[in-house]
This record gives structure tokens, C-alpha cells and sequence, in this order.
């Protein structure tokens, strides 16, 4: 949960890019990184086997600049895709503001994307939350492949219109941070709401 | 309405409070550095002489390494591992985990010593625990009648943030 710190001026939220396994995550933040200066970034964490898959996490702070006078900073983390690492889902969903849900276009993906967004659901309501008042977004990632399913089936699966949704190709960026922006104003619109 | 569970709101006089504390600290354990973690990964306060160090990363680390063994604990069937001691070959760092929301944190090196850090961890621990205490009730107050700055932003703030 966010953490305002009147004595820095600064006010910090958790976002969590969720998915299932080799969808993108990982891509989405190290775009985020390379395309980000120095001056508003932390140092990109990669907690990842030897093959490069996410062990525990991925962890990119960010700062997006200042609202009244507080600087507002983002925590992204990614969470390990794989089915098995469960454990550790749900360790990183804790205390989350905003949740980036990275759905992979493949059509031989679809049923990963429906177990990983069930899965999204189910870690969520775990912590007390649930999907509708979690301020989320879907990103529609791969879209540049061949095999890629038509975007109108992809929404009807995962997506039954409420949430704001983008398409995506984070390899070279596109939709990268169209995504990143409407997480970061759902968390800050939903902490106002909350407040108000 | 959505719950406020578990956000933090830290003012001035908090802040000087924990400070307080962990400079104290500092001395008394002959440490080299204090780091006071929320759970959820953000740092509150250092003190020490550990300048330089990336400390957003050190927090989001200890954090993990708080939830993983957290974790483990519970597959064994314990509520938690509140303690954490990593010896290094020149550092050593003794985690503490103080009222199952704060990790307190302080690297030291041979100019101290395990018993002697545990020692004085105990006492500190149970000081910030109660500030802590105090901060989670204020925020409680502040947030149910709108104190926090959220509450003051308005849609066109968050689209600035967005339109540079």
C-alpha cells in the first residue's frame, strides 16, 4: 500500500506487472528503464535464473514527478510467470496499488492467459481485494507476431470492457508506457477516491 | 469505499521521532549502518555512516527476503522468522522484524558484535514499535477525514504529471 512520507515530500506506490510465464513482463520493465533518465530512475533488480527466466522478481523504482508539491514514486515489480511459483506471487501482491495485467497475443497462449488472470483473481481476493476496486489495467502484448489472436477475442476473454486495455509490442516499446501511465493514474485516482 | 488497509502516512515529527531512534541506535551498537524498511519494500529512515549505498534497492531486497522467509516460516508452521542474521566476510547484517510491519535493519561490521547488536535491537525494536503504533492510528484518523494529500489533488494534477 502507498506510503506518503511528509518529511521527504514524497508519496510511493507498489505497481505489479502480472501475466503468465515468457508473456513480457520482464520486457515491459527493462523498456521502461532503458528509455527513462537517469536522473528519474533506481537501479533495474533482476532476481532471474541463469536462463534469464524471473526467480523472485523484478524490481524497477521510478519517479514520475510532483503533484502538490510531493514527488510521486513508482515501485514496479514483475512477478515470476511460471505456474509453479505461486508462492511467490503472492508474496510480491502484497501491499499492491495497481496491477498491470500483461496478457501474451499468441493464440497457443490463450489458455496461460485465462489460468494466469484467474490466478490474478484468486492471489487478490487471498489479501482481502478484489479485481473490480484494484485499480488494473491489460495490456495486450505480442502484437507484432503472426500467430496473434484477433484483439475483439482477446477482450472478450479478458477483459469484459471495465478496464482500460492497450495493445503492445514491448520489445520495441510500443504500448509500453500508454500502459505504465494508465496504471499510475488508476493508483493515484483510486488513492484520491479513497481519501475523499 | 475501499479500505485504507495498511497505507502508511509518515509526518515531520514521526520522522523525527524514528530518527531518533535509529541514531541512537547506531551508536549504542557501534553499527555502521540502520535502515528502517516498511514491509512493503519502502525505505523510512537511515542513519550511519553507509552514505553512497543504493538504499531503495537494499529496502526492496530485505522486504523480499522478509516475505520469502515469511513464507517458509509458514510452511513449517511458524507464524514468522523475525530474526535474520547474514555474516559476510568484513559485513554482517542483523534483520529484525518489529511488529510484523517494520524490518529493521543494521549492517555492522567487526568494531561490534552479534550479542551486542541483538542486545540493542531489542530495545530499539520495541521503541519503534510503539511510534509505529502512534503513526498507524493517526493514519487511520487523518485518511477517514481526508488529511492526506490525495485528498486535495484534483483529475487535472494527476493528468499534469502526465502531460511533460
Amino acid at each position: 500500500m502507498s506510503f506518503i512520507n511528509y518529511s521527504s515530500r514524497e508519496i510511493n506506490c507498489k505497481i505489479v506487472y502480472y501475466g503468465p510465464g515468457l508473456c513480457g513482463k520482464t520486457t515491459n520493465l527493462q523498456w521502461i528503464y532503458s528509455k527513462t533518465n537517469p536522473e528519474l530512475k533506481g537501479k533495474m533488480i533482476s532476481l532471474a535464473t541463469e536462463t534469464e527466466r524471473t526467480l523472485f522478481f523484478d524490481f524497477l523504482p521510478l519517479a514520475l514527478g510532483e503533484i502538490r508539491g510531493f514527488k510521486t514514486r513508482f515501485h514496479l515489480y514483475t512477478v515470476p510467470g511460471q505456474v509453479f511459483y505461486d508462492a511467490s506471487r503472492k508474496l510480491i501482491l502484497k501491499g499492491v496499488d495497481g496491477v498491470v495485467f500483461v496478457a501474451d497475443s499468441q493464440i497457443e497462449r490463450m489458455e496461460a492467459n485465462v489460468e494466469s488472470l484467474e490466478n490474478l483473481r484468486l492471489n487478490l481476493a487471498e489479501q482481502g481485494h478484489s479485481m473490480d476496486e484494484t485499480p488494473c489495467v491489460i495490456q495486450y502484448n505480442k502484437r507484432d507476431l503472426p500467430n496473434a489472436a484477433p484483439l475483439d477475442e482477446m477482450k472478450k476473454l479478458l477483459n469484459a470492457g471495465v478496464l482500460p486495455d492497450f495493445e503492445a509490442c514491448a520489445t520495441d516499446g510500443k504500448g509500453v508506457f500508454e500502459t505504465l501511465k494508465a496504471v499510475a493514474r488508476s493508483v493515484l485516482r483510486d488513492l484520491k477516491q479513497m481519501s475523499g | 469505499m475501499r479500505k485504507h488497509d495498511g497505507q502508511l502516512v509518515m509526518y515531520d515529527e514521526d520522522y523525527r521521532l524514528i530518527s531518533a531512534v535509529t541514531q541512537r541506535l547506531v551508536r549504542d551498537a557501534n553499527a555502521k549502518g540502520i535502515f528502517v524498511v516498511d514491509r512493503n519494500g519502502q525505505l523510512i529512515a537511515e542513519a550511519g555512516e553507509m552514505r553512497g549505498l543504493d538504499t531503495t534497492s537494499l529496502a526492496s531486497l530485505t522486504a523480499g527476503c522478509i516475505a520469502a522467509t515469511g513464507g517458509l516460516a509458514k510452511l513449517v508452521g511458524e507464524d514468522d522468522f523475525p530474526v535474520h542474521f547474514h555474516q559476510g566476510q568484513r559485513d554482517n547484517l542483523h534483520i529484525t522484524l518489529v511488529s510484523h510491519r517494520i524490518i529493521l535493519v543494521v549492517v555492522f561490521d567487526d568494531r561490534s558484535s552479534l550479542g551486542l547488536v541483538r542486545l540493542r535491537v531489542k530495545k530499539a525494536g520495541a521503541e519503534l514499535a510503539k511510534i509505529f503504533e502512534e503513526i498507524q492510528k493517526k493514519t487511520e484518523q487523518e485518511t477517514a477525514k481526508g488529511g492526506t494529500p490525495f485528498a486535495e489533488i484534483t483529475d487535472d494534477d494527476i493528468d499534469n504529471l502526465f502531460s511533460v
